[in-house]
């Protein structure tokens, strides 16, 4: 896949990210933060532009908006997206949102709202936000800006605030269906749920990292995807989209140090 | 019929122990000229309903917090609210930790006067866990499906910031997004708005009454309350101000930072807190956030 481009560890998971909605068709594509947004416009602007975008605040376009202040360029709004539709979006689950959450378990299950205990938490963190409601009703990925332990916790996370594949949360009755959890892009790996019984394995290994890095900065066993190998390298083309859809760089401030994507051993 | 009142009349209205719903979402078109009314008064152990910005932040702050049913607290610049995270961290707070949707889902139900609505949201998670008083129910028909019922969330008073309200309680909202303030508003056994600018009575095209998202029937109080959302944005006359934003979070990182903010900013009144923050025409000026 490389063409010997330099690229950045945030523009090859930019484009790990855009990899989520393939194959989605027309749902609410929502990349909450500056990678997942980047991957969501790369992905409608490439391979998806049947996906539906914001202009992250109420109106639907067509063109993905350049992140940032915005000089000459003007938004072509083509449709309305107020919070109260987002909802309904959701509950009719024509949506696939990738957010950043604080912890993660084996089972998809995510947190958002604090760390530690609940009544007297270490760190109250934003709250469950939408996570409840997203993770049972549409399709979810996941952004990791730094692969560890404290994100990746074993057991489960503090508070479990998006659903996951944890049968002993689940009552008879309750409709599972709707839930899909499919993607977590870090900083070192993509991971899916595609092991037997939806169990969490690596997909792919961003360059230079080896699966016993991954397993030793997650907090529960992983299993290795049949078809591992390295991520793919965002091709030129990609990288044109992006620096064009992120002119500030914001992109660079993502990830710890900014470093290449292509890693050298330590 | 002339309902315009002041911000010390509405906060006359307020019990100790009342549940008050915040219109706006996060740092964007809060009703904070009433809030500071709030801070300044002897009003207390309130159960605050809100998609929290500083609203929350700040009552939490103030002590006048007894019970906050929200699904998060943000000043989305700046992503963790001071004040919420530092009272939160201390336990004091009691709790009713909603999914975004639940929140207004429970608003609904009030609204419309029935004990609950289902939804599968907040099934699964530790929501129903910690909250058992949240119930769930069987469909009555052939699925069978296993469903949350969202309680009501009936509200004592409603507050509400708009652009543009008249003297008989008519309201518009012109920024792009309404958010909730209309199902806040129904929710409520009164509600109070507070408005950039306010009219006798108004006299408006189609596409402006457009804007107008709940009746006036609804609104008990009309407050003149220019750039009253600051520091939130009131799309489109004025952003946020993250200058103000920063003073408000180091203030919870100082020993006796939050009664030096009252100080400065809220106990000498609203006037006061205007040329504070560089008058009117600083604050009614402020950029509208890109993203």
């Amino acid at each position: 896949m490389s063409n010997n481009t330099e690229f950045t560890l945030a523009e090859l998971m930019i484009v790990a990210a855009s990899e989520a909605w393939r194959g989605d068709g027309e749902v609410l594509a929502s990349g909450i933060g500056v990678i997942p947004r980047l991957g969501a416009s790369l992905a409608k602007l490439t391979y998806a532009p049947e996906l539906l975008m914001t202009d992250s605040e109420c109106f639907l376009i067509e063109e993905p908006i350049p992140l940032g202040p915005r000089g000459d360029y003007v938004p072509k709004y083509s449709g309305y997206m107020s919070f109260e539709r987002v909802f309904e979006c959701v509950w009719g689950g024509r949506r696939h949102a990738m957010i950043g959450p604080t912890q993660i378990d084996r089972f998809g299950q995510t947190n958002l709202s604090v760390v530690g205990d609940y009544k007297k938490p270490k760190a109250a963190i934003l709250g469950v936000r939408g996570l409840p409601g997203n993770s049972i009703n549409h399709i979810n990925s996941f952004f990791v800006p730094n692969h560890s332990k404290r994100v990746f916790v074993e057991g489960e996370v503090d508070m479990v605030s998006g659903v996951g594949f944890n049968p002993a949360r689940w009552e008879p009755g309750m409709k599972q269906d709707f839930m899909d959890i499919r993607r977590i892009v870090t900083d070192l790996c993509v991971l899916d749920f595609e092991g037997p019984d939806h169990a969490i394995r690596v997909r792919s290994l961003h360059p230079g990292v080896s699966f016993d890095e991954v397993q030793e900065k997650t907090g529960f066993p992983l299993l290795k995807a049949p078809e591992l190998g390295e991520t793919p390298h965002p091709t030129a083309a990609q990288l044109e989209i992006i620096r064009r859809l992120d002119p500030h760089d914001l992109r660079g401030a993502q990830i710890k140090g900014n470093p290449p994507g292509i890693r050298t051993a330590a | 019929m002339n309902k315009l009142m002041t911000t010390a009349d509405v906060v006359d209205q307020l019990r100790d122990g009342m549940t008050i719903g915040f219109g706006g979402w996060g740092p964007r078109r809060k009703p904070m000229a009433i809030v500071r009314e709030i801070l300044r008064s002897n009003v207390k152990d309130l159960t605050v309903v809100s998609y929290g910005g500083p609203d929350v932040g700040m009552l939490c702050a103030a002590g006048k917090v007894k019970k906050l049913i929200f699904g998060f607290a943000t000043l989305d610049a700046i992503p963790l609210e001071p004040w919420y995270r530092k009272v939160r961290e201390s336990g004091a707070l009691e709790l009713l930790e909603l999914d975004e949707g639940m929140w207004q889902w429970g608003l609904r139900a009030a609204g419309m006067r029935v004990p609950f609505l289902p939804t599968r949201c907040g099934l699964a998670t530790d929501i129903t866990k910690l909250n058992p008083e949240l119930k769930t129910i069987q469909s009555p028909y052939a699925d069978g499906e296993v469903l949350l019922a969202m309680p009501a969330l009936k509200l004592d008073v409603a507050l509400v910031h708009v652009n543009v309200a008249d003297q008989l309680g008519n309201t518009l909202i012109q920024g792009g997004d309404p958010y909730f303030d209309h199902l806040v508003a129904r929710a409520a056994d009164a509600c109070y708005v507070s408005a950039e600018r306010v009219e006798e009575r108004l006299a408006l095209t189609p596409d402006q009454a457009r804007l107008n998202t709940f009746e006036r029937y609804l609104v008990k109080g009309v407050v003149h309350a220019p750039c009253g959302a600051h520091p939130t944005t009131c799309a489109p006359e004025y952003g946020w101000d993250m200058s103000h934003f920063k003073r408000y979070v180091a203030s919870a990182a100082e020993e006796g930072g939050w009664q030096a903010y009252m100080d400065e900013f809220v106990t000498p009144g609203e006037a006061a807190y205007q040329v504070k923050n560089g008058g009117i025409e600083r604050m009614g000026k402020l950029p509208l956030p890109v993203f």
